[in-house]
This record gives structure tokens, C-alpha cells and sequence, in this order.
């Protein structure tokens, strides 16, 4: 075998090398070392996003199993700096009493579940496809019950692996039949042998089940709410836009790749999930009291519509669909910082804690409404234009009436975001949040994020570059 | 089903058979992840679920495409990994056994639907 091929993955190398550092001063170095790991890790990060973020040309290794088209550049780009937010947002939760001695656990397990991600956006073989899924959930299972002196995190823990597992053991069974019925795992070879028979048909929906799962659409989103809520608020973001984003990718590329003889089939799914998932998460958001919850319901609608580009299954989907992870990424993890700051510092989770925000800590509140305005999409921010594109995408492949449930959507999300501002702006609270003073690396994150909302949809060269390499499959 | 007697008589199991014995551990792999009260009874019945999968990885490699290998190759990566999923989850559920000092699964109502609320 030639290990020489192994080199061209240098996505993965480099990561794998930060892992391994960083590992290896975990265990080994001195008490007076340990203090510069956290600068270490994060340095050691930013240079392995800034090595990686060039896109070259399409290869494959390991005769297959493994593919690399110029947009997976961009996605796990993307990824990356979504990692490293959430890794400045965790800085000091990880420097608290009870996590100090934690602290390099916490970047090797988030490290190797993004390792996971890399290896399913990558896949050429189902085999490969199924390694990275669980590379990827597995560590997440741990990461969510991290605080394991916690009963909420325990439970959201053991919520998580049970959902998780169940919904891979769907999936396995049903590649299972789609083995049976092709004789191959290849993405490829399955795709020319596939004819849309009845036994693959059973196969692929047992297969897009254990995924949706995954992407928690509705009716497959009941363990989202508690895991959010109990898992800590860094891994909560985490698990909201990183896993979600590498889903959301992979499901398009599977569905159009592999199962693309069945396009009418899987239109017809993917049309009732969306309206579902828009729709009941909508409702069941207005009436949360807990705010990480509520980022759960919005989360579960913002993936409804993160489907509309794959249901599209067009280049114009395609780019639309990475555009809109990128500025959902910058959004979310806007809103994640801020909770997470309250948090850490005032220990208050309910939304109701907000309250007059804005009379003590003005600047976290604009963040805030900045990142929510882009959330529910008004314009000039970044989530108007996303949003913009990903219902042209579906309006141009004829899906009039669900592009208009969607629209209609909109209006009930920007009900309960405009809530939220209120609260914080208009009313006044007789036991408000203390001034904080935060921490610098959440304010560098804070910074990026709401640079991003504001400039990434005017700066319109971004989705051109997009664009350009779309259709990567 | 007539043909079906006849090949076991002669000493053949014909593939029907294995893939009547995988749906069955499936789907009661499935009953009992949704009807069982305990954790480690949850855990078995997703365990009946993924190695119904490597049986019929298995059973279509060797009866349908006996040529190549990767059905077997693929149940066996899926062995291995189902064994981690296991060490997490157990890992997990023991850790609940500290906190809770039993794994049932009705004990684990902590974090649950708010009731409906009267705010505006």
C-alpha cells in the first residue's frame, strides 16, 4: 500500500497532529507548562484552520473511500473557525475550579468529533460514512456529560448515546438492505446499480431516518430540547451548528449522490419534514421559558429550512445551503456567547433573567439582538440574505407552496426573537443581571461573530466563491 | 414456504431463513428500546438492533455477492464500533447509577417540557 496517499489529506493530517500534541502535553508536561495549554491549543488551531483553508484540486485515496471536491474545502473552513469560537467561548468555563484538572479532555474530545465531521463530509464509502458518523457522535456523547457530578448532564448524556445509537442502528439496517439489494458500498457503483426497487426504497428510508435523527427534524427531534438544556452551554453550540452544519452537507450530498434515481421519493419526505419541522418547532419555541431550550426549538426550524436547499438538489442548493451554515454558524454561536456569559457569571438560564439586560450590560444585549435580528432574517444582516438565496434556490426547482409555508414561518420566528429583544431593551427588571465584565476570549469571539453577521451578506464575493466550486459532488 | 421445508431437510438454510431471524431481532430490538424500563435493558435491545444489521451484511455478502469481501469487512468495523457505543453508553449509565443510584429510565425526568405558562 502507498502511505505516501495518506499526505494528500492534509486536512485531516494536521488535525490528527494537533490532536496528538495536544494530548501528549496533557499527559506529560509540567505544572508551570500546563498554564500556556489553553494559548497553545488555540494557537495550534488557528494555524491548522489557516493551513487548510485554500481549496485545491478534486482527488481520491484509498481507491475511493475517500473523496475531496474544492467545496469541502470551504465547509470544513467553516467548521473550523466555528471550533475555534466555541473553543474561545469555553476558555473560561474550562478555567472554573471544578474543570481545571478537565481541561485537556475537553479539546481532545472536541478535536476528535470534528476529526469524525471531516471523515463523513469526505466519504466515498459507506464504510467510511459510518466510521466518521460515529467517530463524530461518540465523543459528543462524553462532551455532553461532561459535568458528570450534574444529574442534568448525566441524563442529557445518556438521552444523547441512546438516541444516537438507536438512530445509527436504523441507519446501518437499512444500508444493510441497500447492500443487499446493489452489492456495493461505494457511493458511486451504488448509484449507477440503483433503481429505485421497493426493497431499496425501505432501505434508503430507514437510512434518512437514522440521519434526520442526526439533524433532529421533526418528528425525529424529541431528544433535542433536553440535551441542549443539559449539556454544558459551550457543548450545546457545539452540538447546534457544528454536528448540524456536517449533517445537514452530508445529507445532501448522500441523498443527491447516492440516492439520486429516487429524487421524487425523497422530494416528497423531505417537503413534509420541512413543513413539520418549520413549523412545529415555531409553535413549541414561543411557549420556552428556558433560553437554551428555546435555542433548540429555533435551532430545529433553522435546520427546516437549511433543507429547503437540499430539496432543491441543484448547484444553486448546494451553495446556498453552505452559505446559509456559514451565517447560521456566525448567528448562533453570536446568541451561544452571550448565554454562555450569563452563565457563567450570573448563573441564570431563564429567559426571564433577561429582563432589562440592556440597562446593565449594553453591549452583550446589542450582540445579542444583533444576532437575533439575523436569526429571524430581517435585513441588512447576514440571515436576510441566506435566507434570501436558500428559498430562491427551492422557488427555482417549483416548490412554490412550501417556499410561501416557509415565508409564512418567518413572520411566527421573528414573533418570539422580537420577544426576547423586548425583554431585554423595553423592560425593566427589579432584580436585574449585574454588569459583567467578561473574559477576552469571549470577546474576540463575540467581536468575530458580529462582524460576520454585519458583513458577511453585504460583502457579496462570498457567495460568489461559493458558488463558483458549488456543485462539489 | 413449501420450498423453503424442502431445503432444510436437504441441509441447506436458504437465505430467507437469515433474514427472517435479522427482521425479528430487529424489530424487537426496536420494541424493546421503546417498551423497557431499565437503561441496560435499552442498551441490549440497540445492541439486537445493530447485529441484526451485521447479520444481514453478512448473509447478502455471502448468499448474493459472494465475489467480494465488503460485507463481511463492513460487519466487522460495525462489531467493533457497536463494542465502543456500548463502553460509552455504559460508561454513561454508570455514572447516572452515582448520581441517581438506579438506571431506570423513568428516573431520568429531569429535564422535561415546561408546564404551560400563564406569562405574558
Amino acid at each position: 500500500m502507498n502511505y505516501s496517499a495518506f499526505l494528500q489529506l492534509h486536512n485531516e493530517m494536521t488535525l490528527l497532529a494537533v490532536i496528538v500534541i495536544l494530548l501528549v502535553i496533557d499527559v506529560f508536561s509540567s505544572e508551570k507548562g500546563y498554564r500556556f495549554f489553553q494559548t497553545l491549543a488555540l494557537i495550534l488551531f488557528s494555524i491548522h484552520t489557516l493551513l487548510n483553508c485554500v481549496p485545491g484540486e478534486p482527488f481520491e485515496v484509498a481507491g475511493g473511500m475517500y473523496m475531496y471536491y474544492p467545496i469541502h474545502t470551504y465547509i470544513k473552513t467553516i467548521l473550523n473557525v466555528g471550533t475555534l469560537i466555541v473553543l474561545l467561548q469555553a476558555h473560561r468555563w474550562l478555567n472554573t475550579e471544578e474543570n481545571i484538572i478537565r481541561r485537556g479532555e475537553f479539546y481532545f474530545l472536541t478535536l476528535s468529533t470534528l476529526f469524525g465531521m471531516y471523515l463523513m463530509i469526505s466519504a466515498g464509502h459507506f464504510l467510511m460514512f459510518f466510521i466518521g458518523i460515529e467517530t463524530a457522535a461518540l465523543p459528543m456523547a462524553t462532551l455532553v456529560a461532561f459535568n458528570k457530578f450534574n444529574n442534568k448532564s448525566a441524563e442529557a448524556g445518556a438521552k444523547y448515546i441512546l438516541s444516537s445509537v438507536f438512530a445509527s442502528g436504523l441507519s446501518l439496517f437499512g444500508l444493510s438492505l441497500v447492500y443487499g439489494a446493489t452489492g456495493s458500498l461505494y457511493f458511486d457503483d451504488i448509484a449507477k446499480i440503483m433503481t429505485a426497487s421497493q426493497i431499496e426504497l425501505i432501505g434508503f428510508a430507514f437510512f434518512a431516518v437514522g440521519l434526520f435523527f442526526k439533524i433532529s427534524l421533526v418528528p425525529f427531534h424529541l431528544w433535542t430540547p433536553d440535551v441542549y438544556e443539559g449539556a454544558p452551554t459551550s457543548i450545546t453550540a457545539y452540538l447546534s451548528v457544528i454536528s448540524k452544519g456536517t449533517a445537514v452537507f452530508v445529507v445532501f450530498t448522500i441523498f443527491v449522490k447516492v440516492f439520486g434515481v429516487m429524487i421524487a421519493q425523497w422530494q416528497i419526505l423531505l417537503y413534509i419534514i420541512i413543513v413539520l419541522s418549520i413549523t412545529v418547532a415555531n409553535l413549541f419555541a414561543i411557549r420556552q421559558q428556558n433560553i437554551k431550550r428555546f435555542l433548540a426549538f429555533s435551532s430545529i426550524s433553522q435546520a427546516g429550512y437549511i433543507m429547503l436547499g437540499v430539496i432543491s438538489g441543484t448547484a444553486l442548493g448546494m451553495s446556498s445551503l453552505v452559505y446559509y451554515v456559514l451565517v447560521y454558524m456566525f448567528s448562533n454561536l453570536a446568541v451561544f456567547g452571550v448565554v454562555t456569559i450569563i452563565e457563567n457569571h450570573a448563573d441564570k438560564t431563564s429567559i426571564r433573567d433577561y429582563t432589562g439586560l440592556y440597562y446593565t450590560n449594553p453591549k452583550l444585549s446589542i450582540v445579542m439582538a444583533l444576532a437575533l435580528f439575523s436569526l429571524a432574517g430581517i435585513p441588512p444582516f447576514s440571515g436576510f440574505f441566506s435566507k434570501y438565496f436558500i428559498f430562491s434556490a427551492a422557488f427555482k426547482e417549483g416548490f412554490y407552496v412550501l417556499v410561501f409555508i416557509a415565508l409564512a414561518n418567518t413572520v411566527v420566528s421573528l414573533y418570539f426573537y422580537l420577544k426576547v429583544v423586548k425583554i431585554m431593551f423595553f423592560n425593566q427588571s427589579e432584580n436585574p443581571i449585574e454588569r459583567i465584565s467578561t473574559d477576552i476570549p469571549s470577546k474576540i469571539s463575540l467581536i468575530i461573530c458580529t462582524l460576520a453577521i454585519v458583513f458577511v451578506g453585504l460583502v457579496s464575493s462570498i457567495f460568489e466563491q461559493i458558488s463558483v466550486l458549488g456543485f462539489g459532488i | 414456504m413449501g420450498s423453503i421445508l424442502e431445503n432444510f431437510t436437504s441441509g441447506i438454510i436458504p437465505m430467507e431463513a437469515y433474514i427472517f431471524v435479522s427482521f425479528i431481532m430487529f424489530f424487537s430490538g426496536i420494541y424493546g428500546f421503546l417498551s423497557r424500563k431499565s437503561l441496560l435493558m435499552v442498551l441490549i435491545s440497540i445492541e439486537l438492533i445493530l447485529n441484526s444489521a451485521d447479520i444481514n451484511f453478512a448473509v447478502f455478502n455471502r448468499y448474493l455477492y459472494p465475489e467480494h469481501f465488503e460485507g463481511f469487512f463492513f460487519a466487522m468495523f460495525t462489531i467493533a464500533i457497536s463494542a465502543c457505543e456500548t463502553a460509552v453508553a455504559i460508561a454513561i449509565v454508570i455514572n447516572i447509577y452515582r448520581n441517581l443510584n438506579n438506571v431506570e429510565v423513568d428516573s431520568l425526568d429531569e429535564l422535561k417540557e415546561p408546564e404551560a405558562s400563564d406569562e405574558k
